[in-house]
């Protein structure tokens, strides 16, 4: 670089460099300024969520029945204790984070190298956790039917409990219809998985459960599903219903508009690789402090940098939290 | 950061305080969540008070998680504004456009008296 900058004799002086007005270093401010991008991207998606919300805002999903799956808890309703769990274990790794910063300051290795160690444990707790909630939406739980317009019509008794597919369904054990694969007709064509049942196995099953009725997803004025009459069920089930839900994937899903599994894919999806990628850096910054690096080099700004960055993907839980499972 | 080497003095027991912060807040939000008052249920502004309530503490653990555990109190006053207001600005700009608009598509689908022109 000296070879191709000529020497101008002003540095140190303001108008040579020498003025630092934010007082920090590069790789820090960079990493500010990384940050309010990042920040940027997720409040597009965060934002084209409520856009999706507020054009149907009188029949978006229930996040508390979406959502309410506790570890060894089965059947047991239990909305949103785990998402709470999970923001818990976020704040609290967020929290060894800064402390690993703040041992770093005083240049403390052996307690960087611990609180960097919860840290990355947190993060990893995090993204477990993150993939059962996956899961857990991806599988369902009851079940559902979808008309032609592409609504969803879900299974309830009088008492407003749902009811699952597979207590209504009748089954037909004479069905011809075998799933279409690769290997079979035309070539290199082939179908998605079959629904466990047929929308005929349902439509026998419901005419003989007299106690069912259908849900549809418009929120009354008390912010509840709307409940149909038996008539109306009937007549929905009949005339409009085409197909069968069960889980979620990008298409369809069982829970309400197919944008709602769309955004939870994409939003939980795209913080989740940023927990992903915090964990890794971490674990670099972790190897790095255990063979003294920042020891050598007398700072631990390194072990700051990232731990903006950790904070950062914490911060964004907080909304995602809020936005996804609250509001 | 050269002047971060000259101060040794710790700031555990201030770190500690923001986590129970936090954690009381995130508690408070998940009872509020659980409970859902009636009373919470007249709305502002097209939301509910318990959504407003909700945004309100969010907004609050976003400040604690930027100023105390990203140091953003520490910086000047030049970096704080620039990462801050820009972000601030822009975002509330974003949702403003997309909010207004998400509700206009409603009041077309579900009354059509007005045009159809999006």
């Amino acid at each position: 670089m000296e070879t191709t900058v000529a020497n101008t004799g002003t540095e140190g002086e303001t108008w040579g460099g020498g003025n630092q007005p934010l007082k920090v270093s590069y790789g820090k401010m960079m990493m500010w300024f990384f940050i309010l991008s990042d920040a940027l991207t997720f409040s597009g998606f965060l934002a084209a969520y409520g856009f999706s919300r507020f054009k149907f805002i009188d029949s978006w999903p229930i996040a508390d029945e979406v959502f309410n799956h506790f570890p060894f808890l089965h059947g047991v309703d239990a909305p949103m204790y785990y998402v709470a769990l999970m923001t818990f274990i976020l704040i609290f790794s967020s929290v060894t984070m800064v402390l690993a910063v703040d041992a770093g300051h005083q240049m403390k290795q052996k307690k960087v190298i611990l609180y960097m160690f919860l840290t990355i444990i947190g993060g990893a707790i995090f993204v477990g956790s993150q993939a059962w909630e996956w899961k857990n939406f991806i599988k369902g739980e009851y079940g559902a039917i979808e008309t032609k317009g592409g609504q969803i019509l879900q299974f309830v008794k009088a008492d407003g409990h749902r009811v699952a597919l597979k207590d209504i369904a009748i089954i037909n054990t004479h069905k011809d219809r075998a799933q279409h694969e690769r290997k079979n007709g035309l070539w290199y064509e082939d179908e998605g998985t079959l629904p466990t049942y047929t929308i005929d196995e349902i439509r026998a099953g419901f005419a003989k459960h007299t106690d069912l009725l259908v849900r549809t997803q418009i929120l009354n004025e008390k912010g509840e599903k709307t409940i149909l009459s038996r008539e109306e069920s009937l007549r929905r089930l009949n005339t409009d219903a085409i197909g069968i839900v069960e889980g979620a994937n990008l298409k369809h899903n069982e829970y309400g508009t197919p944008l709602f599994a769309n955004f939870f894919f994409f939003i939980t999806g795209f913080h989740g690789f940023h927990v992903f990628s915090g964990v890794v850096i971490n674990i670099i910054i972790f190897f790095n402090v255990i063979i003294g690096t920042y020891e050598r080099r007398k700072n631990y700004e390194m072990v700051e940098k990232v731990g903006l960055y950790w904070h950062f993907v914490d911060l964004v839980w907080v909304f995602v939290f809020t936005f996804f499972y609250l509001v | 950061m050269a002047h971060d080497i000259g101060h040794h003095e710790s700031n555990t027991a201030k770190i500690w305080r923001v986590f129970y912060i936090l954690s009381i807040i995130t508690i408070v939000e998940v009872a509020f969540g659980i409970w859902k008052p009636e009373f919470m249920n007249a709305t502002f502004i097209s939301m509910k008070w318990l959504n407003w309530f909700f945004i309100i503490l969010t907004l609050v653990k976003a400040y604690y998680i930027t100023w105390s555990f990203m140091h953003m109190e520490g910086e000047t006053k030049g970096l704080r504004r620039a990462v801050v207001w820009t972000g601030i600005f822009l975002i509330s700009y974003l949702i403003f456009i997309l909010l207004t608009e998400g509700d206009y598509i409603y009041e077309v689908f579900k009354a059509g008296h007005k045009s159809w022109d999006f």
